[in-house]
């Protein structure tokens, strides 16, 4: 037999009820699409995370106050002050490991200038900051350490606050009210960008953490968390490890007393934000699955329907000398091709909608060579799974009835 | 000795193993029905021979087992006991895949509602058999157009079945059913969706490819006046044989 024949047959009657063949395909197409979204989205996201995750440097640690079960929920209430400035100061005196610190004390504040205004973060650090961030001056400079010591009210914009309330023009030397005290600002941040959990991290100002705790946070002396550098990548282990004692020991801490602190390096971090992002993606993946399932279920109900419909046309080719083999293949190649047609329409419309959201959203999205030949041969499959009961049944047909039916 | 003579002598000789050249044999064939509850025995002890080159017509009321023969013949179905000789190949106990590939080749249909498929030009229904045997597209075309002209229809070949009349459609089904150069035709009664003059028609034509062709017919029909086309006649009642003879056809060729 001409399987090329059977095929052109195939794709003939597909094209007799164009309709009935676009609506059948419809599902195929969203599910596909859906797929491919949701995964270039997911493995944006996953990208990304790894991106931020080389460019903080893996040789960052983070110390908060309180204990661990307080990492995952951003909760002000209930954790401890027992984490100090001066506690930095010592991880950085007494860790051989340790290569540069800073403090972290952060408030959210309406800023002035003008009579333009924007609410936005106010990070407290100390001068070692930029380095420990990776974070470079596009315009004047950082704050020094005597006026961390002196708690300076002096201020370094990110790029999108200078952008709000200055309009591009110089801000050096200006004067800018936060919560209605009067600071200098003395440099801007370069640009960064959204990170991979959607903030914008140029929307904050950065001023010394002393002058947070002096000015916004009544004076405390203690500090929610903070940043550490290891000297390596490999020195982070050994870094944790001495600063963990080291702070045991500050806070005098006996042997059965748990840690009022937790130390985390950033991979661990990260690894964390990346196996959410995972399961997202994961979950909206099964969701586009399931779609792609009902529409296999879709499929093979039109099938059986046009096996109905055409018993007749079936009984007249076994009579000239159809096998049941060809029967099957016929209809077999029906559902294929309509499934695999799907699945390249909704590839199709995947990619689109990728780049669309890359374009205005601005989520990244990376679409993987994998994904597309995997929904394409996902949807033949579906096509060949949920095509072969109908198939089957046609060319299980009893010819001699097939060409009585009416 | 005179032909004539030779001839005469030859025929009281009996010569067993030389018979005429014999396409069809059936040998105490039986076709029984039985779902538990009704046993209906739809053919009973039929044996018969068809040769080569005749022109049969298969006659009875409903219910003779008339339908049921064709059906046999045609590989459609199997006998229940009993052995069909098919070109002297036993076909009895053939699988569905085997017996769709005898119907392809040996066999050719002519249904009463003629049957071609819809929404299909001329052309694409002569060729339709050949695209489950194998044929190289150039030699497609040339038999397509070979049938074509045989039943006269040439100019027609990208019609569509419902752009042409009832004996046109019946011409093109004739068309299809040869195109495989097939041992024996199969008509279920071929004219009953005709009305007379056109059924005149297609028993002439019928009549003069079974002359001209030697292709042998088989024609199953409960009318006398187009039984009267045939020059064999096979009477059925309640699936058996009750008469077989030599007739004369109604024309002459």
């Amino acid at each position: 037999m001409n399987y090329w024949m059977i095929i052109k047959i195939s794709l003939k009657a597909l094209r007799r009820n164009k309709i009935r063949s676009a609506l059948t395909m419809l599902g195929i197409i969203i599910g596909v699409a859906a797929v491919i979204a949701m995964v270039s989205l997911g493995e944006g996201a996953q990208q990304q995370v790894q991106e931020e995750l080389s460019a903080m440097g893996d040789n960052t640690v983070w110390v908060r106050a309180g204990s661990r079960r307080s990492w995952g929920i951003r909760s002000a209430s209930g954790s401890k002050n027992t984490l100090k400035g001066s506690d930095f100061e010592a991880m950085l005196r007494e860790c051989p490991a340790v290569k540069a610190v800073s403090p972290s004390a952060g408030s959210v504040a309406q800023v002035v200038f003008g009579n333009q205004n924007w609410n936005t973060r106010i990070g407290g650090y100390n001068e070692q900051y930029p380095q420990l961030r990776n974070w470079e001056i596009a315009q004047g400079h950082f704050y020094d350490v005597s006026q961390v010591k002196s708690a300076s009210r002096v201020a370094v914009l990110g790029n999108t606050v200078w952008k709000e309330l200055f309009s591009g023009s110089d801000p050096i030397g200006q004067t800018i009210r936060i919560k209605n005290l009067s600071f200098q600002v003395i440099g801007v941040l370069k640009a960064k960008g959204y990170n991979s959990w959607g903030r914008d991290q140029d929307d904050t100002i950065v001023v010394p953490f002393t002058t947070v705790q002096k000015k916004f946070l009544g004076g405390v002396l203690s500090v929610q968390s903070g940043i550490v550098q290891a000297v390596s990548a490999r020195a982070t282990y050994a870094a944790e490890k001495q600063i963990r004692s080291l702070l045991r020991q500050r806070h005098r801490l006996g042997p059965f007393q748990d840690d009022d602190f937790s130390v985390r390096n950033l991979s661990e971090i990260a690894e964390a934000a990346e196996s959410t992002s995972r399961i997202m993606s994961y979950l909206l993946a099964g969701i586009a699955a399931i779609s792609l399932l009902v529409g296999g279920i879709g499929i093979m109900n039109i099938m059986l329907v046009a096996v109905s419909e055409r018993t007749r046309e079936i009984g007249i080719r076994m009579a000239i000398g159809a096998r049941p083999n060809h029967i099957r293949i016929q209809f077999l190649a029906e559902s294929i091709a309509l499934c695999t047609l799907g699945g390249i329409i909704g590839l199709l419309l995947g990619l689109g909608t990728s780049a669309g959201i890359a374009q205005f959203l601005g989520w990244p999205t990376i679409v993987s060579l994998d994904s597309i030949i995997l929904s394409i041969v996902f949807s033949a499959g579906i096509g060949i799974f949920f095509g072969y009961y109908p198939a089957h049944k046609a060319a299980g047909l009893d010819p001699i009835e097939a060409l009585r039916y009416e | 000795m005179s032909t004539s003579k030779l001839a005469s002598t030859m025929k009281n000789v009996s010569l067993p193993s030389v018979e005429k050249d014999i396409v069809i044999a059936l040998r105490d064939v039986w076709k029984i029905y039985d779902t538990g509850e009704i046993r209906v025995e739809a053919m009973k002890s039929v044996s018969l021979k068809i040769a080569r080159g005749e022109f049969v017509a298969i006659m009875g009321a409903s219910g003779s087992g008339k339908s049921t023969m064709l059906n046999i013949l045609g590989c459609l179905d199997h006998p229940t006991r009993g052995i069909y000789l098919l070109d002297d190949v036993d076909v009895s106990t053939f699988s569905a895949s085997d017996q769709a590939d005898i119907r392809n080749q040996k066999i050719g249909f002519i249904f009463q509602t003629f049957n071609l498929l819809s929404r299909t030009s001329v052309w694409e229904n002569v060729e339709a058999p050949m695209l489950y045997s194998d044929i190289a597209k150039v030699e497609r075309a040339e038999r397509i157009q070979e049938a074509l002209r045989i039943v006269g229809l040439s100019e027609k070949a990208k019609a569509l079945p419902n752009q042409l009349s009832g004996g046109q459609q019946q011409r093109v089904a004739a068309a299809r059913a040869l195109v495989n150069r097939p041992a024996i035709l199969l008509a279920d009664e071929p004219t009953g969706n005709l009305d007379s003059s056109t059924s005149n028609e297609i028993m002439s034509f019928l009549q003069k490819l079974n002359h001209e062709k030697g292709i042998t017919l088989i024609m199953v029909t409960h009318e006398d006046d187009v039984a009267a086309y045939a020059s064999r006649r096979i009477q059925m009642r309640d699936g058996e044989v009750i008469n077989d003879e030599i007739m004369t056809p109604n024309v002459v060729p």
